[in-house]
């Protein structure tokens, strides 16, 4: 038996960090939103790593900032460890990360939800979303409650026909234990969505108190704390830091691990699904690297009120007494008691070839997907997509334009359109170098890369907006305003000079030319700049990053107009690629696949290569042509 | 307009004519060559009509006049390819010529990839459906498209060294990319560390490449193939036969072919840059002695020699002079007369021809020229050059795109020294990595495309 519930404008399926993002999305926007989750204990869960950020998905989550999302927000609330990586390595692929307090996260958001006017959050399970006509109608509970809606966010994690494997054993349930949901696939199958079986998994968790510290390295957080939110001020969130440990596996580990390999799942055949190459398994790293002799082991607090600890870079499949044995071979966890065993979990996923760049599904209107349900791994990357899907179906509601983040634009742009282009047969994390223009996307600037974008979508207050033009503007005069300010050869601008190692001048040079030079700083010339207004810090690190870098910056931007250029040259949505002249076969299947809006999106189908292109572009200029001539004609009659 | 750059590139056949034109089309085309042309009625091209013919001079940077010019102006749309297009009539010969063509490069244009032209004609919608689906014909028949043999064999090593030069600095990439990406992992080898040396290695080989771009100019531009023999023996006879129309003087004085007469020959697709020689002999005379050093010079400078010899008269004491001089050549020898009685025995045969091959001919009644053809063509085909078994540079367009990965690994190597971070190396090594993938394409079938529109005449 089946009820109407309650109409609403937007359902969300999944609480975890795309649901959250989504939901929150679109009842800030001002729509009804009712967040489906199987257990509301777990909303926001991180069943996994104990930490947000990281390389590129620091970027990720800093961008989720700028636009309005949560989770840059909730992480600066609940970090036990705050660190900014790649400090040695150049602006662009400086990363922060934060270790965090896995409960004190998912409570946090789990209250910011509830007082977010428009939402509710119902814990229940959602087994079948209505469609007809092609567009959404409504979603139905397990229990029978139908809810007419607008539009869809499909955030199903890894929750959907999932299985736990630990050697021989296999447990039918989602991440930690928790419920899995066995029909949604089959709804989704039944309304023509191609589902993919993904595989990942995570490492035992220990117990703290039965690790030897004291033989391992410390790993401390950093004394400057950069907050993940914009609208977070240093002082706003210091706190005392928890440090994580480093110790290594050995050969003895390596022997207990290839000694017990039949037993692994991963190397018996009993696990079907793709696995992702960066995050292997010991398991893997062992018979891969089979000469390294030793693998870093991390061991990082869970929490501030408990001795849980995770042992990173241990993700195992292992037997449970493998596990233990392995472990206890790793100096310092001689006598390790395991809290909770790793294990190795499938699940299935959307091929996300099915969805447009606004994460809505092509063939299916109002629907919406987002997260690792799309095949990506990690935190992060969900709560990207999420938001993204959250602020579109808020859009859709509201009949606007979708709002669409490009490769240039932001690491959101490249997550989606390599989501939604380019064939992954892994679980897809993201990473710096998947960044064409990486020096543009940098952490520090995500807010003026995408601030106008999350204002003029709606997630953006008037208030934060304000300050955002402000910064914006503090910037451009700072920068101009250094071009004609001039140092001399005067006694006090070569002693600065010469204190700092620099080469003296020989003439009158402006203080944007010789900022330039890497060992000079903007405070070094204080003294000698009387007229210098009082700038926050965050205007003169960009300030300097414009100076220093810029030879880079306007090559990264020319390349920009360059893709700009094949992005903005349209494919008709109605293209037949059979009427498409000399097409090779797997060209023509991938394009038909994608159905790509740009030439720019075709070119970075693989398989599709550039002599595709050419054909591609001949014959939209030879049917633009006869079109053309066509109307020419009409109008002569 | 899709094309935003502007390509230039010389629109007639090398080495053929008086007059050579560089063809300059794209947005910034009237100021690029603005910059180095100086009107003789002083006035700027920005300044004149469309579709007018302009006089004056191209000169170089630093001021120095390259050639006497004639501009044509044509401002799009009405031009060629739809955008505007400037032609530069140049009348120095090949050498100005290609001056003039870097000149036009150096203040912004870029060298136009084969066929370009008609693509940008053709995208910008300049040619009527009759002549694409002339091309799609041509396209259709891609799998019979093939370039010569010669070509080929070169190539496919080009594409060898290319793909082990992209493999090393993928691998140097890679290193960067997971020092970047995994920060928190140890490394097995150091990152920085040999990583310069590394890169001047492989600076050092591409360098190396860059040289045979002027090897790969014999293929491309033709085999330069030097005519030796006594005085008299019919060389220019030879020589005009070959070329089916009389450009050198020939006459029965010996030594009234003073000069080295340069002519071009195209041998199934193969050209050859003929080099006529005067007789080598000692002399006297002090101009022909001019020419006879030039002709020891083409010599030593050949590819390839004919070695002409009057079956008739057999061989004289002079031809044996000249047998010694190119005893280290490659050879073809090429017995003329042979419709007169033949005075060369076989012990002669062996002993002074064995190392080359051997054609017969008769430079006066025309016969044989055709055995003598496929001969110089087997030179090439037959992997008888001694170039064949090294990858080599062979058009512009590559060796552009050669200097610029150059370019990009010296830009590398710069921001190592400056102590640059790992996130600005890796884009110029990423533009590195390209420069060198556009040298050979991905792979020969990507570039099915770009070999079609190079089947059309490059500038056309």
């Amino acid at each position: 038996m089946t009820y109407i519930a309650e109409t609403i404008d937007v359902a969300v399926i999944g609480g975890g960090h795309a649901g959250c993002e989504a939901a929150l999305a679109t009842a800030r926007m001002g729509h009804k939103t009712s967040m489906f989750t199987m257990s509301l204990d777990s909303i926001a869960m991180m069943p996994c790593n104990p930490n947000v950020g990281g390389t590129s998905k620091g970027h990720l989550v800093r961008e989720i900032d700028a636009l309005g999302g949560e989770m840059g927000k909730n992480i600066d609330k609940t970090y036990i460890q705050s660190r900014m990586l790649n400090t040695a390595k150049g602006p662009a692929v400086h990363s922060l990360r934060a270790q965090a307090d896995k409960v004190k996260y998912s409570h946090k958001m789990k209250e910011v939800l509830e007082q977010t006017e428009n939402l509710s959050i119902r814990q229940q399970e959602i087994v079948e979303v209505q469609v007809e006509d092609g567009k959404v109608k409504a979603v139905v509970t397990s229990t029978g409650a139908v809810y007419p809606c607008k539009v869809v966010v499909l955030a199903g994690g890894t929750y959907v026909r999932s299985r736990c494997l630990t050697g021989e054993h296999i447990e039918h349930t989602g991440p930690n234990g928790l419920k899995t949901s066995n029909t949604l696939s089959d709804s989704l199958k039944a309304l023509g969505i191609e589902l993919r079986r993904f595989k990942t998994g995570t490492p035992a968790r220990v117990d703290a108190r039965t690790v030897d510290f004291s033989v391992m390295e410390p790993q401390h957080g950093d004394k400057r704390i950069v907050p993940f939110s914009f609208e977070n001020k240093e002082d706003d969130i210091k706190r005392d830091q928890y440090p994580c440990y480093l110790t290594y596996t050995n050969e003895k580990t390596h022997q207990i691990i290839r000694d017990n390999l039949h037993r692994s799942p991963m190397y018996s055949g009993v696990i079907e699904g793709v696995g992702p190459r960066y995050c292997p398994s010991i398991e893997d790293k062992v018979v891969r690297f089979a000469d390294k002799e030793r693998h870093q082991v991390f061991i990082e607090p869970e929490g501030e009120n408990t001795t849980e600890m995770y042992v990173q870079g241990m993700s195992s499949s292992l037997p449970e007494e493998v596990q233990l044995e392995m472990l206890r071979s790793i100096k310092g966890l001689e006598n390790v008691q395991v809290m909770r065993t790793g294990y190795a979990i499938e699940y299935d996923c959307i091929n996300p070839m099915q969805l447009k760049h606004s994460l809505e599904l092509k063939n299916i209107e109002g629907f919406f997907s987002a997260g690792q349900m799309n095949g990506s791994s990690g935190y992060e990357e969900a709560a990207a997509q999420g938001l993204v899907a959250g602020i579109n179906a808020a859009l859709k509601v509201e009949g606007r334009e979708p709002m669409i983040i490009d490769r240039s634009e932001g690491y959101v742009g490249v997550l989606i359109d390599d989501l939604v282009t380019k064939e992954t047969r892994e679980p897809y994390r993201m990473m710096t170098s998947r960044a064409e223009y990486r020096l543009l996307l940098r952490q520090d600037n995500a807010d003026l890369r995408l601030t106008q974008k999350g204002y003029e979508a709606g997630l953006i207050k008037e208030e934060r907006y304000v300050k955002f033009v402000e910064k914006r503007a503090a910037i451009e005069a700072e920068l101009e305003r250094l071009k004609t300010v001039f140092v001399g050869t005067s006694e006090k601008v070569q002693a600065i000079l010469e204190a700092k190692g620099s080469t003296l001048l020989r003439s009158g040079i402006s203080l944007s030319e010789i900022l330039k030079r890497p060992e000079l700083e903007y405070d070094d010339f204080k003294e000698v700049d009387t007229d210098r207004p009082e700038l926050p810090l965050e205007v003169i690190e960009q300030v300097m990053i414009e100076l220093r870098y810029e030879g880079y910056i306007v090559r990264q931007q020319r390349q920009v107009e360059q893709f700009k250029r094949l992005e903005r040259r349209l494919i008709p949505k109605d293209i037949n690629y059979d009427d498409v002249y000399s097409l090779r076969i797997e060209a023509k299947q991938k394009l038909e696949q994608v159905r790509p809006i740009s030439i720019g999106q075709a070119s970075r189908i693989s398989g599709v290569s550039p002599a595709d292109i050419s054909m591609l572009l001949v014959y939209l200029e030879q049917k633009g042509r006869m079109e053309k001539a066509q109307n020419d004609e009409k109008e002569e009659c | 307009m899709l094309f935003e750059d502007t390509i230039a590139a010389i629109s007639t056949p090398v080495g053929i004519g008086g007059i050579g034109i560089i063809r300059v089309s794209g947005n910034d085309a009237v100021s690029i060559v603005d910059k180095i042309f100086r009107a003789a009625n002083k006035k700027s091209l920005a300044d004149v009509d469309s579709h007018t013919i302009n006089y004056g001079h191209i000169v170089n940077k630093d001021g120095k006049v390259l050639d006497e010019v004639l501009v044509m102006l044509m401002k799009g749309p009405r031009t060629f390819t739809r955008e505007d297009v400037v032609e530069i009539n140049c009348h120095g010969g090949p050498v100005p010529l290609n001056a003039v063509l870097m000149e036009v490069i150096s203040v912004g244009a870029r060298i136009a990839d084969s066929g370009e032209f008609t693509k940008r004609a053709f995208l910008n919608g300049r040619i009527d459906l009759a002549q694409v689906e002339a091309i799609m014909d041509v396209i259709e028949a891609k799998t019979e498209l093939s370039l010569s043999q010669a070509i080929g064999q070169l190539e496919g090593n080009l594409s060898k060294s290319i793909k082990e030069y992209q493999d090393l600095l993928i691998q140097i990439i890679a290193r960067i990319e997971v020092s970047i990406d995994y920060p928190e992992y140890d490394q097995d080898e150091p990152i920085t560390e040999e990583f310069d040396q590394e890169l001047e290695e492989l600076l050092t080989k591409l360098q190396r490449l860059l040289k045979t771009a002027d090897t790969g100019k014999m293929i491309r531009e033709g085999v330069k193939t030097a005519i030796v023999g006594r005085p008299n023996v019919g060389k220019s006879s030879l020589l005009n036969a070959l070329l089916e129309e009389n450009k050198a003087i020939v006459t029965d004085i010996p030594g009234t072919t003073r000069d080295v007469v340069e002519a071009y020959l195209n041998v199934d697709g193969i050209p050859f840059q003929l080099l006529d020689t005067a007789g080598i002999r000692e002399t006297d005379d002090v101009v022909e002695r001019i020419g006879v050093e030039k002709s020891k010079t083409s010599i030593e400078e050949a590819d390839l020699v004919l070695m002409l010899v009057d079956s008739n008269a057999g061989l004289l004491e002079k031809d044996l002079e000249i047998l010694e001089q190119i005893k280290d050549k490659r050879v073809i020898y090429v017995l003329n007369k042979i419709d007169l009685d033949n005075n060369i025995t076989e012990e002669m045969f062996k002993e002074h021809f064995s190392n080359g091959t051997v054609a017969r001919i008769s430079a006066k009644e025309q016969s044989g020229l055709n055995e003598l053809r496929t001969e110089m063509k087997n030179f090439v085909i037959k992997g008888n050059t001694s170039i064949s078994n090294e990858a080599t540079i062979s058009n512009q367009r590559q060796k552009q795109a050669l200097i610029n990965a150059i370019k990009s690994l010296e830009k590398v190597l710069d921001a190592i020294a400056c102590g640059l971070p790992e996130d600005c190396l890796a884009i110029d090594l990423h533009d590195a990595y390209g420069h060198l993938g556009m040298i050979v394409g991905e792979s020969l079938k990507e570039e099915i495309i770009d070999q079609l529109f190079s089947r059309f005449c490059l500038g056309k």
